[in-house]
């Protein structure tokens, strides 16, 4: 839906690059982030993990725990709300929730959470759970994806499937998403050339460096209140009242900094934990994870098996594509597998197109998002073939992506027609790229890809209120992840035409502003975005309503420029303009405060396409990769705050690089992860990556009145296969399965011959 | 478990705690002096969100006893800056947007300070492998690199 109002140039503030609001508090260690909370009386909370990956719990002894003076409370499942539905829909996601912060029936995995303690300190709490007696049956598990969907593999839960799956597949195949248009099989016939291939990736951490942690308090009474890192607070509150039993308006939420989420802190795991310990022992709680329960207990993303069949002709036109995706999230329905399967082709104007997407349970943590979930593997399996079948046919891999590009009006391959899009655009910007014809040194190859996100609108509420003095303060509900209170600043001081300096955005807690979603799907600039400005325009009607009534003239006559109210023409009257400060100083008199707000979904996020450019190169003799020279091209419609925007990409990309190098669960044959610490799970440092360079491509998204696009998620779609390709090309060998380690290319070498 | 008595030096002043002989110099910090600065991002010593200066040396203070800061100097972020003036370092992280969402920064810059204090005119090269062992996950490093490096050039300018 295009915006009547859309504002794409002559911008005053929109597209400067002010410091952050709060980048004092940042580098001076001032900013409090979840665990630098404290309460008087606080205790310590900790959780003690089950060892193993399937396992039938049939009895818990808390007695000597409980025995101990320094232990004010032990919790296991049957403190938590017995009437949370196992059905369908949200109230099933509470139950499955439920059930992974604290165990029922079964652990279903290792680091499954099955009791916890509270105690007078941190390592009182620790010992306490030595004296827990567990007694486990242990169970057969699976942890692989095609594994966990054959005949023989084990149930995790029984009745889990919907309807979506066709009858004779395994009970841990829980949906299936099947999408497309056209008539695939004519259109391999059409073809000169079809490559078939299969693909694998592995489940990789969203690895922020803060781990979860939360301080609760929960009292008799009922009313709560909780301090904890989370993308978005609103979800917290309604989820932990489902748990608990209470009524969600009496529980307080606070959204403290945020030491990064990536899509894996819009759920909840040990807030539902510190409120039981606290309604229990009557004290706050204070819960905060250890690394290990990080990456044991918390969402990594799907893990993924896909197989892809593209036909081509010689002139580079696709005549069909296929792609059928499983995607493994762990030991809860919700893998991302339709995201994947609708995501795999979307770049491309296809006539032939059919996608399946399979979510599949196995015993492993339940997944969470992880910045465009499912479109990072879809786009590394599709890219893939793409780059062979340009290989193969002598064909450019940038012209042959611009022949086939989705443009405006293309039926998107997962259904609707796009409205205005900038595929095109970052291709076009890709050829221009002095990067794209650089020389390459001998034992290096170059990769490119194209990378696709939906981004998300959300239900969103904003807060705008003006103070005597001319000020502004911005109530927002999203969580500022990276720099979001410098976008808000700006786009309000946009409207109000007041200095950035004047505005403080501040993050509301849930007692203070109507609800907002979660900040993810890459949403805040652009949804948040659009309530501050919708927000700040009700302020200025008002304004104008004020200088209207000053002046005796018809509140049509007026308007604003430039942070004052006008006359709107000749004919309105002859009045100097009133600026906003001269307003609200005497705003007490002539109507009251004035504050404008904003509350709706906004449904017009615009698509968000990239290309990247890798250069790699490969050491035959170690099989060892380093990306030596990477370039992000990207749609942002419009860049608010363009080093922000630069951050995101450069986030995105390196993150990538992680997930097609080094990064991997790895998991033994009893089922239990190998590599829960930062020294065994390897995320790039500093001295494996080069500079990442940007290019901001600005295609105004119709949906927002400044023209915004998110950016936070699309930068992580084109890596993978982008980094493949280069590495590929590199080593003279196609490589399929992530991550591309030593060992995995030393293989693929020798393989080869 | 008896606690033991600790007299120790933060960012110049004197101050005393009592711990457990098994809690770190991070939980001590944190807990104890409420210096919540320095951040747990691991307690392996992998990520180094929690370095802090020991006699001048950069430690992740998570492989740190508190009872071994006894007579020592520790230096944390909320030290970097000179009363009202911040550090040079921090004011440019600020400038370059070298922080997203900042956790990992309190460690960040109190490496790449004790950096520039042993060599002020690093390669690239040099800041990247000086700063392998602090993680980041939001900015891929570039921002981070050209702000230390640009600090570099100002301070060796300012000299």
């Amino acid at each position: 839906m295009a915006l009547d109002d859309l504002k794409t140039k002559d911008f005053a503030f929109v597209g400067t690059r002010p410091n952050r609001p709060d980048g004092l508090d940042k580098v001076t260690g001032r900013a409090k982030f979840g665990a630098d909370a404290h309460a008087p009386g606080m205790l310590h909370g900790a959780i003690l993990r089950s060892p193993h990956a399937h396992a039938r719990i049939l009895r818990i002894d808390t007695s000597r725990a409980e025995a101990l003076k320094d232990v004010k409370a032990v919790v296991t499942r049957a403190d938590f709300s017995d009437q949370v539905p196992f059905a369908p829909g949200l109230e099933g996601e509470f139950w499955n929730v439920l059930e992974n912060v604290m165990a029922g029936d079964k652990a279903l995995y290792d680091g499954h959470a099955v009791a916890a303690v509270a105690a007078t300190s941190a390592l009182a709490a620790r010992d306490a759970l030595k004296l827990i007696e567990v007694e486990y049956e242990v169970l057969p598990h699976v942890t692989d994806v095609d594994k966990a969907m054959q005949a023989d593999a084990p149930v995790i839960r029984e009745g889990a499937t919907d309807y979506s799956v066709p009858e004779g597949m395994h009970p841990n195949v829980v949906r299936m998403h099947e999408s497309g248009h056209g008539d695939v099989a004519a259109g391999f016939a059409e073809a000169d050339l079809v490559i078939e291939d299969h693909f694998t990736t592995e489940a990789t951490h969203q690895g922020y460096i803060e781990p979860h942690a939360c301080l609760a308090t929960l009292g008799m009474d009922g009313k709560g209140e909780l301090w904890c890192c989370t993308q978005g607070h609103w979800i917290v509150q309604k989820t932990c009242a489902a748990l608990l039993g209470i009524e969600t308006a009496n529980l307080r939420v606070t959204a403290s900094e945020i030491g990064g989420g990536f899509g894996g802190k819009t759920t909840v795991f040990i807030e539902p934990v510190a409120l039981a310990l606290s309604r229990k022992a009557n004290k706050p709680v204070k819960l905060v994870m250890s690394r290990s329960e990080v990456f044991r207990a918390t969402g990594p993303t799907a893990s993924a098996s896909m197989d892809i069949k593209i036909g081509m002709k010689k002139d580079g036109t696709i005549t069909a594509a296929e792609g059928i995706f499983r995607l493994q999230g762990g030991a809860f329905p919700g893998g991302p597998a339709e995201y994947t399967a609708m995501c795999a082709f979307a770049p491309y104007n296809l006539t032939n197109v059919r996608q399946v997407g399979y979510d599949v349970m196995t015993n492993r943590p339940k997944q969470a998002a992880y910045r465009a979930p499912g479109s990072p593997m879809a786009a590394f399996a599709v890219e893939s073939v793409i780059d062979e079948l340009c290989n193969q046919l002598g064909l450019d891999p940038i012209e042959v992506r611009l022949k086939n590009a989705s443009r405006e009006g293309t039926k998107a391959s997962y259904g609707p027609r796009f409205q205005r899009i900038g595929l095109v655009e970052t291709l076009e910007a890709a050829k221009a790229h002095p990067h794209l014809s650089a020389p390459l040194k001998p034992g290096q190859g170059r990769g490119i890809s194209c990378g696709f996100w939906f981004n998300h609108g959300g239900e969103t509420s904003v807060s705008l209120a003006l103070s005597e003095d001319g000020s502004a303060q911005v109530m927002v509900g999203t969580p500022d992840i990276g720099g979001s209170r410098a976008s808000m600043a700006l786009m309000a001081a946009e409207v109000l035409g007041i200095p950035y300096d004047n505005i403080r955005v501040t993050i509301a807690d849930t007692a203070t502003l109507g609800y907002n979603d979660v900040s993810h799907g890459s949403r805040v600039t652009y949804a948040s975005g659009l309530a501050t400005i919708k927000a700040a325009r009700h302020a200025v009607e008002k304004l104008c309503e004020r200088a209207a009534k000053k002046w005796g003239i018809p509140v049509d006559a007026v308007k604003w420029e430039n942070g004052c109210a006008v006359p709107s023409g000749p004919n309105a009257g002859d009045f100097d303009p009133l600026p906003l400060a001269d307003i609200t100083a005497d705003m007490g008199r002539t109507g009251g405060p004035i504050s404008g707000h904003f509350e709706a979904t906004p449904e017009g996020a615009g698509v968000s396409f990239a290309t990247h450019i890798v250069d790699a190169e490969v050491d035959p003799e170690t099989g060892k990769t380093r990306v030596v020279r990477y370039t992000v091209i990207q749609d942002a419609g419009k860049a608010i705050h363009p080093t922000y925007v630069e951050g995101q990409f450069q986030g995105g990309a390196a993150q990538g690089i992680g997930w097609a190098l080094n990064e991997e669960y790895i998991y033994g044959e009893d089922g239990r992860l190998q590599n829960s610490v930062f020294l065994d799970y390897r995320i790039p440092v500093a001295s494996d990556l080069p500079m990442i360079d940007t290019v901001i491509v600005e295609v105004p998204n119709p949906g927002h009145p400044f023209g915004v696009r998110g950016v936070g998620e699309t930068s992580i779609c084109p890596p993978l296969a982008a980094i493949a390709n280069a590495v590929s090309a590199a080593a003279g060998v196609r490589m399929r399965n992530l991550p591309m380690s030593p060992p995995r290319i030393l293989s693929a070498l020798k393989a080869h011959g | 478990m008896s606690k033991i008595h600790v007299s120790t030096t933060v960012n110049g002043d004197a101050v005393e705690y009592l711990c457990d002989p098994r809690e770190t110099l991070l939980d001590c910090l944190r807990d104890k002096l409420s210096l919540t600065g320095a951040k747990e991002g691991c307690g392996t010593g992998d990520c180094g969100a929690c370095s802090v200066t020991l006699d001048g040396r950069l430690v992740c203070s998570c492989l740190v006893l508190g009872v071994e800061a006894e007579g020592k100097e520790i230096g944390t972020v909320e030290g970097i800056a000179d009363g009202d003036v911040l550090h040079p370092l921090q004011q440019k992280f600020i400038d370059y947007a070298a922080l997203q969402c900042g956790i990992c920064t309190p460690g960040i810059l109190v490496a790449a300070k004790a950096l520039l204090e042993q060599n002020p005119d690093p390669t690239e090269e040099e800041v990247r492998f000086w700063l392998a062992g602090n993680l980041c996950r939001c900015t891929g490093y570039d921002k981070i690199i050209r702000a230390v490096m640009d600090t570099a050039r100002d301070m060796r300018e300012a000299v």
